[in-house]
């Protein structure tokens, strides 16, 4: 049966197109879009079935060329790595049908190699997300990071250069101290399986090699994650990557990455070690509240939008790591589950901050005011999301944080439950000031619009994916029991 | 007994869909405004039908989903729920009726989203009348906060704008800030949500942590306007007057007191009130406002600042009735919800009324001006007389249970605070009223002579007047209903 294969097949339909892009390319640049819809379709349909088999069976694990396990490559799929991949490949077919007309826009020349880069990303993230072998998940980790350098400098303007070279910089480090840990870990358990490395390391745990081996995985990971105070590449690389790829690496990029780095530290190590033994979740928490608290003060100091969003980021990544490092059942759902529930929002606002972009060329969020009467379903979809990032009930943002909230309050860590409250007030502030600039009319003459047809609000591919997400930000906030009755097992699967 | 019933869902919705209609017909007014009075007196009829469900003890419940586990989004209509319901929608009617000559009169922009957002306001405000537990209720509240907006700023100006900046963050910052955390608080001490007569929190937490939560709450339900979390009340007056008669003295403001009443019997109960001595110590908290609001209102030159202040002070009325904590208290901070809100709009009606008359504003203008419109000063001096509590108008009924709510409690005290409020009530009305009327015109009044607003301003104000002097002589419907709100707190 081919379903089998599917995990396998996950990767490889979006590596085989991303590397047949270029030739179909040079027949016609319009068909590699239909090239990455198709591709991406796929996956979504594959990664579904996977999902839909986790939940039956609980793991899955393939093995690379039937080699058995650890001598060869295994993909080993459970609740954790299945829920991602379905966001993952969920949200970059969003933005891959919303690419479409914002490409031609902002790239017209580059449109083959964007969506060559673009697919070999989106392989990368899948990969990591996949993958039960160690040194694969480097090697995909690698492919992610190299294709997010070139997406973010293939921006037009000068900064983004800049903007893509510390990004390299910082990536950079941040991989060799994730394969100076990998290399640590080999060098005492002779694996890379991450199942085997999880019943070898146990004895080791006193070891000074293997808590080395932690501490570079920590750090490696908490640049590609962007917690602060290692995030400083996010905000530029953002503001000044072409707005497809600020929407996809901000929904998708950091989230695998915060996956990645929930993996080592819950399957290579173990819930005891890192929660008992060393205690890093408890660093973890104080760092996340340190990154709720000045992401979100930051965001309030911008007038580009996508900039305010990227440092939005920097405090929602908090969000995810702070129900980490609390490592309740309470709070590792509110956490997981903001995995899922940021991408939805950070897509949306994305798109739209890239929407309005198109259309009116408009950044900064002064001259956002009166765009309610040229955009307005645009306009909704915004309200909406950013509603959700207030944490308004009904929507999303309110069903993590409250489960954020209840984890913080019943261990009695009134603190972290402080900071949740007094970032949704920060992101009140900063996010009602664009809302009240969208609502209320103009003072000044109308913008030159530049952008397409003049009548139509924007292009069915833009306006459609950017309505089904901000619906998804309402419907998955009031039906909150369809993700969380998976993400309520991973959470019992971490620390339960 | 509970019996399960889709009307409380039906009376919710009933506005929130038709807000669609009345925003799929903006290019034909009449139409527009048919679909809001069709609305308004469905919403009426359905409420009003679940009356005699509660005269008799029962309650309806009817759950929508659960939200996540534990936490369902679930509707409750219960007697004391019913008892706003009833007086926020019948009332909702009447404002419709005075909103069309408003609004038609001054020749407003924007009366499609006007009309939609007044709808779905009432759409929350019966949500938080309906609602079975706390999460129920905090999405409605943020819903009416955040669906009055546009019309706190209806006016588009950078002042309308300022306003509102502020009306949200006292409105949703609090609620965040506070409420938010409060509820959280409550789930992981008490483990359920649901209002339930007696309380969920009793021997759940240390004393402290539950008066901490106490005053948490207090501070987060910031549209019951107490001080000092009153300021964003005067500042939303900005809105157009229709605004501030049914939101900003009805529906907005006594959901944040019905919100705190709801916490005092259903979250903490009469028992546990009394045993952490919240009950006097909100009396004696609330009383500052009462008094300090008066005097306030006493300085305000703008009729409708005035009449804000006035609001703040007599909102605090209900919060100290229900503080005190004996029967007949209890029913005089109830009452008090029905009978400030059909004084009070009719005072505000009047204001909106002089204006689309005369453009004017300031108390210091109207001299002599009730001889040109004398229905509209003879329903404002029937207001007046209800809010100083004269008979025979409906605020002497509330007042006269509050007082002896007092004397039960054997408080002297929060007696002299209700009468010298009182008092002060008498000396910023009254003055308006003998100026109104025997005071001649001012030389400013030029050539164009001021006459009546027109019929459908006027017949509203008219129509809450006499609802204002009707309580007085049969107040039973409200009445019972409040004695049935009393027996289930204090016998639950």
């Amino acid at each position: 049966m081919i379903t089998e294969h599917f995990p396998i097949l996950l990767i490889v339909v979006p590596l085989t197109s991303a590397l047949s892009t270029p030739l179909i390319g040079t027949l016609n640049k319009k068909y590699c879009w239909y090239t990455a819809i198709f591709s991406i379709s796929l996956s979504l349909f594959m990664s579904l079935y996977i999902l839909n088999a986790v939940m039956h069976t609980g793991r899955i694990s393939y093995w690379l060329g039937n080699w058995e396990p650890p001598y060869g490559i295994e993909y080993a799929i459970d609740y954790l790595n299945s829920y991602v991949l379905v966001i993952v490949t969920f949200i970059a077919l969003a933005v891959t049908i919303y690419s479409k007309w914002s490409v031609e826009k902002e790239l017209p020349e580059k449109t083959v190699l964007f969506y060559t880069v673009y697919l070999l990303l989106i392989t990368g993230l899948l990969g990591i997300t996949i993958t039960g072998d160690i040194f694969n998940l480097y090697v995909f980790l690698e492919i992610t990071s190299l294709s997010a350098y070139t997406l973010v400098a293939i921006g037009k303007k000068r900064n983004a250069l800049v903007a893509s070279y510390n990004y390299a910089i910082l990536g950079t480090i941040s991989a060799t101290f994730i394969l100076i840990a990998i290399g640590y870990l080999y060098m005492v358990t002779g694996t890379l399986n991450m199942a085997d490395l999880s019943t070898k390391l146990p004895p080791l745990y006193d070891s000074k090699v293997v808590l080395t081996a932690l501490a570079f995985f920590m750090a490696g990971f908490s640049i590609k994650v962007a917690l602060f105070p290692l995030h400083v590449w996010l905000p530029d690389a953002y503001t000044h990557a072409p707005s497809v790829v600020s929407a996809i690496l901000a929904a998708t990029s950091t989230k695998v990455a915060a996956y990645a780095m929930i993996r080592v530290m819950f399957t290579v190590f173990s819930p005891e070690f890192i929660i008992v033994r060393v205690n890093i979740t408890h660093i973890l928490s104080w760092i996340a509240a340190f990154a709720i608290i000045v992401g979100s003060v930051l965001a309030i100091a911008q007038v580009d939008i996508k900039k305010m969003l990227a440092y939005s980021s920097v405090a929602q990544i908090g969000y995810i790591m702070l129900g980490i490092g609390l490592s309740t059942k309470l709070s590792v759902t509110g956490g997981i589950l903001h995995i899922l529930n940021h991408a939805l929002m950070k897509a949306t606002l994305f798109l739209v901050a890239g929407a309005v972009i198109y259309k009116t060329g408009i950044r900064n969020i002064e001259e956002y005011r009166g765009l309610r009467r040229e955009m307005p379903l645009t306009m909704l979809a915004f309200t909406i999301a950013a509603l959700s990032m207030i944490g308004v009930p009904g929507t999303v943002g309110f069903v993590s944080k409250w489960y954020l909230l209840l984890g913080a309050l019943h261990e009695g860590k009134w603190v972290f439950a402080l900071v949740l409250i007094l970032s949704s007030l920060l992101m009140l502030v900063y996010f009602w000031r664009v809302i009240e600039n969208i609502y209320f009319p103009k003072m000044h003459v109308a913008v030159a619009m530049d952008g397409g047809d003049k009548k139509k609000e924007l292009p069915y591919t833009m306006l459609v994916p950017i309505l089904i997400l901000a619906l998804l930000c309402i419907a998955l906030g009031i039906l909150a029991f369809i993700p969380l009755k998976i993400v309520g097992m991973i959470s019992q699967m971490l620390v339960g | 007994m509970e019996i399960v019933s889709i009307k409380p869902l039906l009376a919710i919705l009933v506005s929130l869909v038709g807000s669609g209609l009345i925003i799929a017909s903006s290019r034909n007014p009449n139409l527009r405004e048919g679909w809001t009075i069709l609305i308004s007196l469905a919403k009426f009829a359905i409420v009003a039908s679940m009356v005699p469900t509660v005269l008799s003890g029962n309650k309806m419940v009817y759950t929508l989903i659960e939200l996540f586990p534990g936490i369902e989004i679930k509707f409750r209509a219960d007697a004391f729920g019913v008892f706003f319901a009833v007086t926020a929608s019948f009332l909702w009617i009447i404002t419709s009726l005075y909103s069309i000559g408003y609004m038609r009169s001054l020749n407003e922009h924007s009366q499609t989203r006007y009309f939609a957002a007044f709808a779905i306001a009432l759409s929350a405000t019966i949500g938080i009348a309906f609602a079975a537990n706390l999460v129920t209720l905090f999405m409605f509240y943020e819903l009416l906060t955040l669906v009055t907006f546009p019309l706190v700023t209806h006016k588009d100006t950078p002042e309308a704008r300022q306003a509102g900046r502020k009306y949200l963050a006292y409105l949703l910052g609090t609620s965040i800030a506070f409420q938010l955390f409060a509820i959280v608080l409550t789930y992981t001490f008490a483990g359920t949500l649901e209002f339930s007569e007696g309380g969920i929190l009793r021997g759940a937490a240390p004393p402290l942590v539950l008066t901490l939560i106490y005053f948490l709450f207090i501070a987060g339900f910031a549209k019951a306007a107490i001080m000092p979390l009153h300021s964003w009340l005067p500042t939303a007056m900005i809105a157009p007057t229709p605004v501030s008669a049914l939101l900003h003295a009805v529906a907005v403001v006594k959901a944040g007191v019905f919100s705190i009443l709801r916490i005092i019997f259903y979250i903490y109960g009469v028992d546990l009130m009394s045993s952490l001595n919240l009950g006097i110590l909100t009396a004696y908290f609330v009383s500052f406002t009462i008094i300090v609001a008066s005097l306030f209102a006493l300085t305000q030159d703008n009729l409708k600042l005035r009449l804000a202040y006035s609001t703040i002070s007599q909102l605090s009325y209900v919060i100290l009735g229900a503080a005190l904590l004996t029967t007949s208290g209890m029913i005089g901070g109830i009452m008090h919800i029905a009978v400030h809100a059909f004084s009070k709009i009719t005072l505000f009606f009047c204001a909106g009324s002089i204006y689309v008359a005369s453009h004017k504003t300031n108390i210091s203008e109207l001299s002599g001006i009730g001889k040109k419109m004398p229905l509209t000063m003879l329903a404002f001096t029937v207001g007046s007389l209800s809010m100083v509590g004269v008979p025979p108008v409906a605020g002497f009924i509330s007042k006269w249970y509050l007082l002896l709510g007092s004397a039960e409690a054997h408080n002297m005290l929060l007696i002299i605070v209700l009468l010298s409020s009182s008092l002060l009530n008498a000396a910023y009305f009254f003055p308006i009223v003998c100026k109104a009327f025997f005071e001649e015109p001012a030389e400013t009044f030029d050539g164009e002579e001021i006459k009546e607003a027109p019929l459908f301003v006027v017949i509203p104000l008219i129509l809450t007047a006499i609802g204002s002097i009707i309580l007085f002589f049969y107040p039973q419907p409200f009445l019972r209903i409040a004695y049935v709100v009393v027996q289930n707190v204090i016998g639950g």
